[in-house]
């Protein structure tokens, strides 16, 4: 290979072998376009001027691998981020849902928590929030103990609050929240039925029968493979007719997945397990 | 002038403020049978589904879509889908992310350019036309770093001028030149690589 660019994608495939040899963390499937922004960020972030040295760090400092992770996995989404998803999922799939004596849903790369409240807050308006259990996983324990705060900064408060009113929010968003500490900490009840758990799509397997996965801009960070192997996970954990949502510009068809899911809604992105 | 690389397997087009009228003459100069493919990175509100994607389909010879993840990066004229960033594979298929915006920026033009120059190289136009912010600069400087082609549009023309004007900051841009002049030299680079 004579592309100058190369040497970077080698060291980046050594340093996830790296990662993945001394912490059992398997980012080698990730979409590697995304990834190397990441890797440039981290290098910033813990001072190395070059992708090897970061190994060598990591390799002999083990404990900077949890800088690391955090830059690597880090997100931050709205509250009912795509109001036309969370619109749906309350005028077509909870309906649904109703018939079924309890509910178990699953938030696959849940990050710091806006999605799964954004549920929580539909299923309690919904009358359903009683009888359901919420599954939020992640790869990365600072993410799932930040959703498990449920604390976020008061200045996209805003954004939340006009995106629950777009997906046909009964209540004002301001009634699941109070204000300190700088920022909205949102009630504590809303998390009593969710269970925040580490578990990895690349690495670990199915874990219990749910009638809905919500897995959105998480499958962008992946590539086709890996998207193969969460979509299956989805597929495996999903009990007949359950309902799977992905990201706004995500696709199954183009992971190569599409064939066990009937599609239901173009541009909310629901489909349905056959 | 400059002449335009001469292989070409890519073309990337930033703006923003003032950049869909520049665009209107720009891409329909490119020939239906061109096998160049276009990508065009638009500030966009985030909140709202872009229009852009069906205003240019009815202008444009060349088919025009908005894209998704993982789309193989085919012949045809390719949007940037609004929230996101949008970043080339190398394996030549296009990806999303939902990271921090750039610039104040999702989608952002410094994104995309970084990552294209890393994939294409040599073999890569970008143009930077008409836009109120920086975004951009940096992109087309890795652009001409690795040895691609980049076009900026003459400010004097440009509606908001800190795009151009930065980026001919940044990256020494081997053409200045108005929308009427970018839009022939990409027609000719379309036209000359394409399947008749």
């Amino acid at each position: 290979m004579s592309d100058p660019s190369s040497l970077q994608d080698i060291e980046i495939r050594l340093l996830l072998e790296a990662i993945y040899l001394r912490f059992h963390y398997d980012f080698r499937s990730y979409s590697m376009a995304s990834l190397k922004r990441r890797v440039a960020a981290a290098l910033v972030r813990l001072h190395c001027a070059t992708i090897s040295e970061l190994q060598g760090k990591l390799l002999h400092h083990p404990e900077t691998f949890v800088l690391l992770l955090d830059v690597l996995t880090v997100q931050v989404s709205d509250m009912f981020r795509d109001p036309p998803f969370f619109r749906y999922f309350r005028e077509r799939v909870v309906p649904e849902l109703r018939t079924y004596p309890s509910v178990r849903l699953w938030v696959a790369g849940c990050s710091s928590g806006e999605e799964v409240y954004s549920f929580a807050i539909v299923l309690r308006e919904e009358g359903l929030l009683d009888r359901t259990l919420i599954y939020a996983t992640d790869i990365s324990a600072d993410a799932l103990a930040r959703a498990e705060a449920a604390v976020y900064p008061q200045d996209r408060v805003a954004t939340f609050t006009e995106n629950h009113a777009r997906a046909g929010g009964r209540r004002s968003l301001s009634e699941y929240y109070t204000a300190a500490y700088g920022g909205a900490v949102l009630d504590r009840s809303l998390r009593s039925n969710v269970v925040f758990s580490d578990h990895s799509l690349a690495t670990d397997s199915v874990f219990a029968e749910v009638q809905v996965v919500s897995c959105r801009n998480v499958l962008i960070y992946f590539d086709r493979n890996l998207q193969k192997r969460a979509v299956g996970l989805f597929r495996e954990s999903l009990s007949r007719r359950g309902f799977l949502g992905i990201g706004a510009k995500e696709s199954l068809q183009l992971s190569g997945e599409a064939e066990p899911f009937e599609e239901l809604e173009r541009e909310g992105k629901w489909y349905r397990r056959r | 002038m400059v002449p335009a690389p001469l292989r070409v397997d890519a073309i990337v087009v930033g703006g923003s403020a003032g950049s869909v009228e520049a665009l209107a003459t720009i891409l329909p100069a490119c020939a239906a049978s061109s096998l160049v493919p276009v990508v065009v990175c638009v500030h966009l509100p985030p909140q709202r589904a872009s229009l852009l994607p069906e205003l240019f389909a009815s202008k444009c010879l060349l088919p025009v879509r908005e894209i998704e993840d993982k789309q193989p990066i085919l012949p045809g004229i390719w949007f940037a889908p609004p929230d996101y960033h949008l970043l080339i594979e190398r394996e030549r298929s296009f990806a999303l992310s939902a990271d921090d915006p750039v610039n104040y920026s999702r989608p952002s033009i410094d994104v995309l350019f970084e990552s294209a120059a890393d994939v294409f190289g040599t073999s890569l136009v970008a143009v930077i036309l008409t836009g109120a912010s920086e975004d951009g600069a940096r992109g087309a400087k890795a652009v001409r770093d690795a040895g691609g082609f980049v076009i900026v549009q003459d400010p004097r023309t440009a509606e908001a001028s800190t795009m151009p004007e930065a980026t001919m900051r940044a990256a020494r841009p081997q053409l200045v030149a108005s929308v009427g002049d970018i839009a022939a030299i990409l027609g000719r680079i379309c036209n000359r690589q394409s399947a008749r």
